[in-house]
């Protein structure tokens, strides 16, 4: 009578990296997500660092999770082929009475069992970073953050997860939740579930869903961060990730290169009350530009190729809410992942798993798929493999966003793999196509058409992200025809 | 490994025109590498009359236009490969290309013309604030939808910047069925050429509003509206001033870059202001042998000026392999060579193409080109040798949307021997 053990709400990174840590146990598992695609909420658009883990009080969950999460990241990493570098970050004090900051947060990271850190002087610290503010006059070195591409890790979680059985519903948004004497009903526009666990990993939306099955009440409340991204010929302004102590001008933003080699500044933080309201603000990217100003030097922001803001899921406890709802047995929530929700991730997985794994009395699967491989990327291989490639398949030989350089191979690949991309923006996250310089101006064309082909629909149908955002709305004199 | 005497990186106006011109000047080896499925470059896209006026005194399409170059071409048999990336070019010119047939593999030149053309400025160079909903273009991307594929990409349009594509694209989305509600223009002025606001907006009736911008964009997945506000002179919008339009489309014309990733790779010495390669009198680059034209170089307004000054580049080259391949012949070609002349732009003047010049090596003319920074009535574009003034020509009116051009004479060049620059100026008496 139930469709699935556990049903996951919410594809995320949170999500799917519990779907895919769930998945390793002899149990069915569906995930349910709103959008079309997994890794359209918070999960991608964010600063794509994995903290080294000093800023979280010592203690929390928060702090725990994330130094956890950061020591899991170079295995999974490979396991799950998705690309992370360890590239380091600096808190910069910019002002020695501010010093005491600093050393309060070294003490914090060593508390929380951050490994290697280090407060360096002015003259360590630039020689490590040549375009730093001149006001530098210290900075706390933490050479375990990392750099990630948050959607390959969403979609490495979500792919392995189903590579060992796990069911994906998109385009599925939960509607009511309802106890029932055991587990739950999950209604939706298009059907109801029935589960007996449910792991409530819906972002922003969580309080929602919490709220559905629990009198003790959650709240939270989106936290917008702007960000603007920069031109790749800016990436090497920096190469490790430049934070600023919160000081006389309020929290910090950062600058950081990002895993593929662009420069990406921010974010800025506004509580908002739409929780879909990922639009950007002139006053916010302003603030961008005006405070890295202060931590870093000459950065061109005529480079600046794209601004976006994402949502921190904010809860007023400021600690991650990793538990079994009191008075809703079975229903798990996964709530008030703000920052460092991405760092913590893995482990978030890892906490929840273990959590049903000793409820629901689990036991490992004797097949379970721990490595999954990612989508070829011919830039990685050598001049004759590459070669070798195109004649076995000569649609790697051509290049369709030459901006990024990504070939027909990889987009057609990034469409017709297991929970391959069904819109202009899931080919994008996927391979980068139109994520370069010229914001998919060029490619733009040709990628709809290779998603029409692939997906057997006509190009009109074909969509930025999902229903709703289709691209074309009409064939040229279409209504004035409807006039004769 | 092939081995080609010219390469030409590029096979829309530009290159076609510098292969063309290189042929004519002696050399059989030459190669066009083209990516896209055909020659022509963007011209293909472009629908709409007006091209052709200077160079054959009539007016074609840019098809019509493209296809007079594509039968010469063919006609002189230079051979030329399509849907062909050039991933590479290193300093001493040997082309790294991939394709479908061949995939990966690499050609040796003697001498290399970059021809790639420019791209269009994005939302994100603005830093346009609001959502990024579906239905937001630049306007040559619907240019293509709608030209080459008979897509509408929206029914209800605004558009940002008026810049000649924009403009082109008003009067286009108009004939095809959708209503163009409005024109903004972020500077006090057009960027666009005077034709193009008179034919594609006052014809139909679009308003433009100049010292306007975009300052906030609705719609979560299709795009719903934008709201358009007053700039003050230092470009920051006006409070107060802010007018919401209903529309599902926001199109893009607000600037073009020339696409130099190529060329800053393999160690070109850029221009900041053209954004291009800095050339000389043979509109060769810092990298001996490598040569620019068209809109790589500098964005052009009218392909005409980009096929002229193409076929110098394709002649330069040419002579550059010449005098590689028979050093006596140099002499010939390049009786004495001199210290190079720099061109300064003074005054009201933004850049000139080229940078130096040098006259032991330059034609009995040279035209040299350059855009104003501001719009001037009634003012004089002027030349001085050093301190001497040796041109004034009165202009009615001066736009930065309006490219200009004087001539050099290599005779008037000579009476000044110990001539150290040349400054081009506007004057406003």
């Amino acid at each position: 009578m139930f469709d699935y053990d556990v049903i996951i709400i919410g594809a995320g990174v949170c999500g799917t990296a519990i779907a895919r840590e769930l998945s390793r146990y002899q149990v069915r598992i569906g995930v349910l997500e709103k959008e079309e695609d997994v890794c359209c909420g918070t999960s991608k658009a964010n600063s794509a660092i994995i903290h080294a883990g000093f800023d979280a009080p010592e203690g929390s969950l928060m702090a725990k999770l994330n130094v956890r999460g950061n020591e899991m990241m170079d295995k999974l990493s490979r396991d799950l082929d998705f690309p992370f570098k360890r590239n380091g970050s600096l808190v910069l004090c910019l002002n020695e009475e501010d010093r005491p900051k600093l050393e309060t947060l070294y003490e914090r990271g060593i508390a929380n069992g951050v490994k290697e850190l280090k407060i360096l002087e002015r003259d360590e610290v630039l020689k490590l970073e040549e375009n730093l503010s001149d006001e530098v006059s210290a900075a706390l070195h933490a050479p375990t953050g990392g750099i990630v591409c948050p959607f390959q890790m969403n979609i490495a979680f979500a792919e392995n997860a189903h590579a060992n059985g796990v069911e994906f519903y998109f385009d599925t948004e939960v509607e009511n939740i309802e106890k029932l004497e055991e587990g739950f009903a999950i209604k939706t526009k298009s059907r109801t579930f029935k589960a007996k666990y449910v792991v409530n990993a819906a972002g922003v939306h969580a309080d929602r869903l919490h709220n559905m099955v629990s009198t003790r009440t959650l709240r939270i409340t989106p936290r917008k961060g702007e960000y603007c991204l920069l031109d790749k010929a800016a990436g090497k302004l920096v190469s490790r990730t430049i934070f600023s102590l919160p000081g006389r001008f309020g929290k910090g933003v950062l600058v950081t290169p990002t895993i593929h080699g662009n420069l990406l500044m921010g974010p800025t933080a506004t509580d908002i009350s739409d929780k879909e309201g990922t639009n950007t603000t002139r006053e916010g990217l302003e603030e961008v530009l005006k405070k890295t100003a202060k931590s870093v030097k000459n950065i061109p922001v005529k480079q600046i190729i794209t601004s976006f803001a994402g949502l921190r899921a904010h809860e007023e406890g400021r600690e991650f809410i990793i538990e079994e709802a009191e008075d809703a047995r079975g229903f798990i929530d996964c709530a008030g992942i703000q920052s460092p929700g991405l760092s913590s991730c893995p482990a978030i997985g890892e906490m929840v798993a273990q959590l049903l794994k000793e409820k629901m009395q689990l036991k490992e699967k004797e097949s379970f798929i721990f490595t999954r491989t990612g989508m070829l990327n011919p830039k990685d291989l050598s001049l004759e493999e590459r070669n070798r490639l195109i004649r076995e398949n000569p649609a790697y030989g051509t290049i369709v966003c030459r901006c990024e350089m990504v070939t027909e191979g990889e987009i057609v690949d990034a469409i017709t793999r297991p929970l391959g991309a069904r819109s202009l923006d899931g080919v994008k996250r996927r391979t980068r196509a139109g994520m370069g310089r010229c914001q998919s101006g060029f490619c733009s064309p040709r990628t709809m058409e290779i998603l029409a082909e692939r997906l057997d629909i006509h190009k009109p149908e074909v969509t930025k992200m999902g229903a709703g955002s289709e691209l074309i709305l009409g064939t040229n004199k279409d209504t004035l025809e409807d006039k004769e | 490994m092939k081995a080609y005497d010219i390469v030409i990186i590029g096979g829309g106006p530009a290159g076609l025109a510098a292969a063309i011109s290189a042929k004519k000047a002696g050399i059989e080896s030459i190669l066009i590498l083209e990516r896209d499925q055909e020659l022509g470059g963007i011209l293909n896209q472009c629908i709409h009359n007006g091209f052709g006026l200077h160079i054959f005194q009539e007016e074609l399409t840019g098809p019509e236009y493209a296809d007079r170059y594509i039968r010469q071409v063919k006609a002189l048999n230079i051979e030329y490969q399509l849907n062909t990336m050039v991933m590479e070019i290193s300093r001493d010119k040997l082309v790294t290309v991939m394709n479908r047939e061949e995939g990966l593999f690499q050609i040796q030149a003697k001498a290399v013309v970059l021809a790639m053309g420019c791209r269009e400025r994005s939302r994100g160079a603005l830093n346009i604030p609001g959502f990024r909903p579906a239905g937001i273009f630049s306007a040559g991307t619907a240019q293509r939808l709608v030209n080459r594929e008979g897509y509408l990409p929206g029914r209800e349009v605004v558009i940002l910047g008026s810049g000649d594509i924009g403009l082109i694209m008003a009067r286009r989305m108009t004939l095809e069925g959708a209503k163009v509600k409005v024109v903004a223009e972020l500077m006090p002025y057009s960027g666009g050429l005077k034709r193009n606001i008179v034919q594609c907006l006052d014809d139909f009736g679009i308003p433009l509003k100049l010292s306007h911008t975009v300052v906030d964009i609705k719609g979560k997945k299709r795009l719903e509206s934008v709201t358009l506000a007053r700039v003050d002179e230092k470009g920051k919008p006006v409070l107060g001033t802010e007018e919401e339009y209903s529309c599902d489309t926001l199109l893009l014309s607000v600037g073009l870059i020339p696409e130099n990733e190529l060329s800053v790779s393999m160690g070109v010495e850029m221009d900041s202001v053209t954004s291009g390669p800095r050339v000389n009198e043979s509109l060769e680059t810092s990298i001996p042998g490598v040569f620019a034209c068209g809109n790589v170089l500098h964005v052009h307004d009218l392909v005409d000026f980009v096929s002229e000054e193409a076929a110098l580049a394709g002649k330069c080259a040419a002579l550059h392999v010449l005098r590689k391949e028979d050093e006596g012949k140099l002499a010939e070609i390049f009786p004495e060579e001199k210290e190079n002349i720099r061109l300064v732009a003074g005054e009201g003047i933004r850049y000139t193409v080229p940078a130096v010049i040098n006259i032991g090596r330059m034609e009995e003319e040279l035209k040299v080109r350059f855009r104003v920074g501001s719009v001037y009535k009634n003012a004089f574009i002027t030349v001085y040798f050093d301190e001497e003034e040796v041109f004034r020509k009165k202009k009615l009116i001066l736009a930065p949307g309006e490219m200009e051009e004087v001539e050099l004479t290599k005779e008037k060049l000579e009476e000044f021997p110990r001539l150290s620059q040349i400054i081009l100026r506007i004057e406003e008496k």
